[in-house]
């Protein structure tokens, strides 16, 4: 058994501090990405309402914004904000910042998107219902439509953010050092004393990531099949 | 020098040619993963219809495996920590597997729930005709599925072409690939990003109108609801 774990490569991962390495790389990209789900969950809110609100013009902009950041590759947006922000405005953003503000950026249209969803998904009748009840509007939104939206809302945002760690690995390609280039730097120290280094790390990279977002989605699963 | 101002058009000239190929083999790469990810998702999803033993369990431990780890470290696992087991792939093949291995459980999600939307007493009035399996998967069962799930099928085939671009990362000379090596060589950010942009749009934006087309006629034909 140990051969096939030096075979393998996986005892160097229990040299010096390479397991800690690998760990502290994760959560910089977690870090990122829950930096921004903390910035998308409030502004994703308010972008939804105002999806629902009678302004065409407003739901026109938010539509088109919506469609822009949809249709693009996230890398995509990645080199438009780390690249082309250097360019065209002489700003001269970090990889983390950059990366930031793009998964800000996507979160928000994404979460607006699911909040726009969960709003209208209430049947009108709820409203007319409640008004025939008696209850003011205030107690309309507090008793009988929030708590409602929050139930279909919650298991889709917590998916979402798990997309959201997902594709914080792309960081790695605008420079970020996270857990991908950890990984390479333990790799390229090791090829020579341990040829499949490569097998054993990048496999562990890939647990971790399974380990991160899968007790996430189960939760989502979970809170889905509680509250539908 | 160039100004951030404006753009040189002879250098988009020049760079056309490179883009115009580099999106070529993101569109081809992307065509032949999703060919593969559907042929995996429909072989998954009726393992799981029928609940076949053992094997239903297999393919529930893929698609969570499959759903829960981003395709940039399936990609690096399978190029970088495969041929370590002797098992080699060139970076195409590993471009391709990793977007079956990818995209097959979001199509064996699109394809379950439309499966399951087919009502149970379809299947035994075709049995109750003299079906057999086969007979009522293939002409009863499957093309009702199918239109229930084309909006998620759509879904999924526009979020698979834009997780191509990833490919980059394991040396395919994708678009990504020639913008980045493109920037680094000449400096030309503004027209390198401004081409990039400009053929991710032509490859994904008819596919995303179909798709908001074929959306809105399922709304409308509201198969029987």
């Amino acid at each position: 058994m140990p051969d096939l774990v030096t075979e393998l490569g996986i005892d160097v991962l229990f040299k010096g501090t390479n397991f800690l390495r690998l760990l502290g790389g994760l959560w910089s990209a977690l870090s990122i990405s829950l930096i921004a789900v903390a910035i998308s969950i409030p502004l994703g809110i308010i972008m939804g309402v105002l999806m629902t609100s009678k302004s065409r013009i407003i739901k026109a902009i938010l539509r088109v914004y919506l469609e822009i950041i949809r249709i693009m590759p996230q890398l995509v947006l990645l080199f438009l904000m780390f690249f082309g922000t250097t360019r065209a405005f002489g700003w001269d953003i970090s990889g983390e910042t950059a990366s930031v503000i793009v998964f800000a950026l996507w979160g928000t249209a994404e979460m607006g998107d699911l909040v726009r969803g969960a709003l209208i998904s209430i049947p009108k009748h709820q409203y007319e219902s409640s008004e025939a009840l008696g209850m003011t509007s205030a107690q309309t939104y507090l008793y009988i439509i929030i708590p409602q939206t929050v139930r279909r809302l919650i298991p889709l945002s917590i998916n979402l953010i798990t997309r959201m760690i997902k594709t914080t690995s792309l960081v790695l390609m605008i420079g970020v050092v996270e857990v991908l280039k950890v990984a390479q730097q333990i790799i390229e120290a090791n090829r020579m004393t341990s040829p499949n280094v490569a097998f054993g790390i990048y496999l562990t990279v890939f647990v971790l990531y399974f380990l991160a977002c899968w007790p996430i989605s189960l939760l989502a699963k979970y809170l889905e099949k509680k509250w539908s | 020098m160039k100004g951030c101002d404006g753009m040189d058009g002879e250098v988009i000239m020049s760079y056309l040619p490179l883009y115009g190929e580099a999106a070529l083999l993101t569109v081809k790469l992307g065509v032949i993963g999703i060919v593969f990810a559907i042929i995996v998702g429909l072989f998954c999803s009726i393992i799981q219809y029928y609940k076949v033993p053992v094997v239903r369990r297999i393919v529930s431990v893929y698609i969570e495996i499959s759903r829960n780890t981003p395709l940039l470290v399936q990609l690096f696992f399978i190029f970088y920590g495969l041929p370590r087991l002797g098992i080699p792939t060139d970076a195409e093949t590993c471009g391709i597997a990793g977007l079956a291995f990818l995209g097959g459980s979001y199509m064996a999600e699109a394809f379950r729930s439309g499966l399951e939307s087919v009502d149970k007493i379809q299947t035994e009035s075709a049995y109750s005709l003299g079906m057999n399996r086969l007979q009522t998967m293939r002409y009863v069962i499957l093309p009702q599925a199918m239109s229930v799930s084309i909006p998620a099928f759509v879904a999924n085939v526009i979020f698979l072409l834009k997780e191509t671009s990833v490919f980059s990362a394991i040396s395919l000379m994708d678009l990504m690939f020639t913008a980045k090596d493109l920037m680094g060589m000449d400096h030309n950010t503004v027209e390198c990003l401004f081409l990039l942009v400009s053929f991710y749009l032509l490859i994904l934006l008819p596919i995303s109108i179909v798709g908001t087309v074929v959306e809105r006629r399922m709304r409308r034909a509201g198969f029987g609801n």
